[in-house]
């Protein structure tokens, strides 16, 4: 390691050996290829293709959320926040722990027993098909489009620090060579197949995590307080602040109350989320799956804290700062720092594995909802068969990992949390108010779905074009740029970077105004799902071979 | 199920099962549960989020060596959502799944 480090300070392009990431990540792909071809020999029923046949158990399933859910935003970016900001980065992902709760207690298991395929169909359980499942699926697109766009435009950030690939031409054939890949997992392994690269990918991340975490403590005599002081000392004295004070990130505490909204109320609301609770038999491993997945999520979240922190003081904040993925790389400068090139090459692997499972989750979810949705209930009016069905969305697949392709190629550069924290909450405005009141409130019905949905996407979408997330932040005197999106104007008047606490609250007024002010009721069709709901009478079963 | 119901409701079996007493039962037993549960984390996070951004003296105080108030808070909601998650999981496996079940047979079983 230390024979490698002078020759490293100079040549900050690349780090470690990019053979040895090439090679271990096209490993990765190798070994997911295989799996995925052998797992989805009968791909052709719409259980198959969209839900894995239902016959994955609660385990399973769970290590498979936690391989969705922990994106490259949450390992990349949380661990570099903490590196940076300390007890601020923290914060964040505590938001995306608790959000788990809400998933646990009021959704996860209802979903499970009335839907079938995706979100649209327990919000148009009840209600007017045609209209909810188009607000649906046009919610479940702009959700997942944003969260994908995130996803790939971390790909290309990455890339420049790991293999050594910084001309602009190069990302871009980086993040289409990884669109490709992702888009035959998904064409040819559908839910089955993304379902088990998931699986791999979050067994890969939490082990190298965890050996990662030991090591920092091991270094520092197991002892967290000690950690804690060398990392705050080491930033003190590299011209920061104390790493555990509160408020270094988040400066206004309007806006820090806003983003915590929409984390915490975010995740029960993410389509490609909820799309993972119908590949379980039954809503008790439904419920299985999210223990899991509480389990499997907080602990990798305890390990980033002292990844952070250990970031903080072994690589430092200035090292990360100038490093090309700047706060995204301080996990792989960590683990250069402590494993050389093989643990850089396997962490840089893992990381790539991230964002092409969580980008073959977002697009089977969109894919599914532009057939299921659009397709089959809107353009065919129910008829489709099933196999039509699946060809529909093998092709819409296809299309919507060409956008993504194209659209991370536009997006690189942007901030990553920004995009994310914009898909959570879009999908707490939007999408949660309508599933709680589907779900819990008698008097609900078409009228106030249309309006809680549009109301809360149009309120989020709108309040962020004119954020200064967009426009109008100061210039910064180091970068000599702006940090919003467009340099060079200003039309922002709203003052918070996140929508939530004004869009979130507005999608749930809406959804009442809406309700009481329209007299439609199915008594009928409200006593099937709520009876479906609770005692799963009804529910979709899983397939048997 | 694309189709709308008809607005004949009296001889429905879902109509009846939800006007049951023994459904009522089931119903309002989870949400006895889940919601004051959820109001219970959500006024907990919140409470931590408030003391962090307007209490930053406080959380920023050094109790233990180097250890904080904010960083203990915070991992007491990693705590508190573990200890949750296993009482949710531990009643919904106990106390509710056995009712739901017993009502699902009754209707005749999961499938239509």
């Amino acid at each position: 390691m230390s024979a490698i480090a002078p020759t490293l300070v100079p040549a900050v392009t690349t780090v470690g050996n990019p053979a040895i990431n090439i090679g271990i990540f096209a490993l990765f792909v190798v070994v997911t290829l295989a799996i995925v071809i052998r797992a989805s020999r009968n791909n052709r029923s719409a259980a198959e293709y969209y839900a894995g046949g239902r016959a994955f158990s609660g385990r399973q399933n769970g290590i498979a959320i936690a391989g969705d859910y922990l994106s490259a935003a949450s390992f990349l970016g949380i661990a570099g926040a903490i590196a940076l900001n300390g007890y601020d980065g923290f914060l964040y992902s505590i938001g995306f722990l608790v959000a788990w709760l809400v998933a646990l207690l009021l959704v996860a298991e209802l979903l499970r027993n009335v839907g079938k395929y995706t979100m649209a169909d327990v919000l148009s359980f009840r209600l007017r098909q045609r209209p909810v499942r188009i607000a649906a699926a046009i919610s479940t697109l702009v959700v997942s489009f944003f969260y994908l766009l995130a996803q790939m435009a971390g790909a290309g950030g990455l890339v420049a620090l790991l293999l050594g690939i910084e001309g602009a031409v190069g990302q871009r054939i980086v993040i289409a060579v990884v669109g490709v890949i992702m888009i035959f997992y998904v064409i040819y392994g559908g839910m089955k197949g993304t379902t088990w690269v998931q699986i791999i990918k979050a067994v890969l991340l939490i082990i190298g995590a965890g050996v990662m975490t030991v090591w920092v403590l091991g270094k520092f005599g197991l002892n967290l307080s000690s950690l804690l002081g060398e990392a705050t000392t080491a930033s003190q004295e590299g011209g920061g602040k104390d790493l555990l004070q509160p408020g270094l990130q988040y400066k206004n505490p309007i806006d820090f109350i806003s983003l915590s909204m929409a984390l915490v109320l975010g995740t029960a609301g993410l389509p490609h989320v909820l799309m993972r609770f119908y590949t379980v038999p039954t809503s008790r491993e439904a419920r299985r799956s999210v223990v899991w997945a509480i389990w499997l999520i907080g602990i990798f979240y305890l390990f980033t804290l002292v990844l952070g922190f250990g970031a903080a003081e072994l690589v430092g904040a200035s090292e990360i700062k100038n490093a090309p993925g700047a706060v995204n790389s301080a996990a792989p400068l960590l683990a250069f720092k402590l494993g050389g090139e093989i643990l850089l090459g396997v962490i840089s692997a893992v990381a790539f594995a991230t964002i092409l499972a969580v980008v073959a989750g977002l697009t089977i979810t969109a894919s599914a909802s532009l057939s299921h949705d659009i397709y089959n209930t809107v353009v065919r009016g129910g008829d489709a068969t099933p196999e039509e069905e699946v060809k529909v969305a093998r092709i819409a697949a296809l299309v919507l990992g060409a956008i993504a392709i194209v659209g991370g190629i536009f997006a690189l550069g942007q901030n990553i949390a920004f995009l994310v924290a914009l898909a959570f909450a879009i999908a707490a405005s939007a999408n949660l108010p309508t599933i709680l009141y589907s779900l819990f409130w008698k008097r609900f019905n078409t009228r106030g779905a249309l309006w809680s949905i549009y109301g809360g996407l149009v309120s989020a979408i709108t309040l962020i074009v004119f954020s200064p997330v967009v426009s109008g932040k100061a210039i910064d005197p180091v970068t000599k740029k702006s940090p919003s999106m467009l340099q060079g104007v200003d039309f922002h008047w709203f003052p918070l970077d996140n929508p939530g606490i004004i869009s979130i609250p507005l999608g749930f007024v809406l959804g009442y105004i809406g309700t009481v002010t329209s007299r439609e009721y199915n008594a009928a069709k409200y006593a099937e799902m709520e009876v479906r709901s609770l005692t799963g009478h009804g529910a979709e079963a899983a397939t048997h071979h | 199920m694309s189709k709308d119901a008809p607005d004949r409701v009296v001889d429905d079996p879902n109509v009846a099962m939800q006007n049951s007493d023994e459904f009522a039962e089931l119903r309002s037993r989870f949400r006895r549960f889940v919601f004051p549960l959820t109001a219970l984390f959500l006024a907990w996070y919140f409470l931590y989020v408030l003391l962090s951004v307007f209490a930053k003296d406080f959380m920023g105080t050094r109790v233990l060596g180097n250890i904080t108030w904010g960083l203990i808070f915070g991992l007491l909601q990693f705590v508190s959502t573990f200890v949750i998650t296993m009482y949710y999981a531990r009643w919904a496996d106990r106390e509710f799944d056995p009712r739901a079940e017993a009502l699902a047979q009754k209707m005749g079983g999961h499938h239509k």
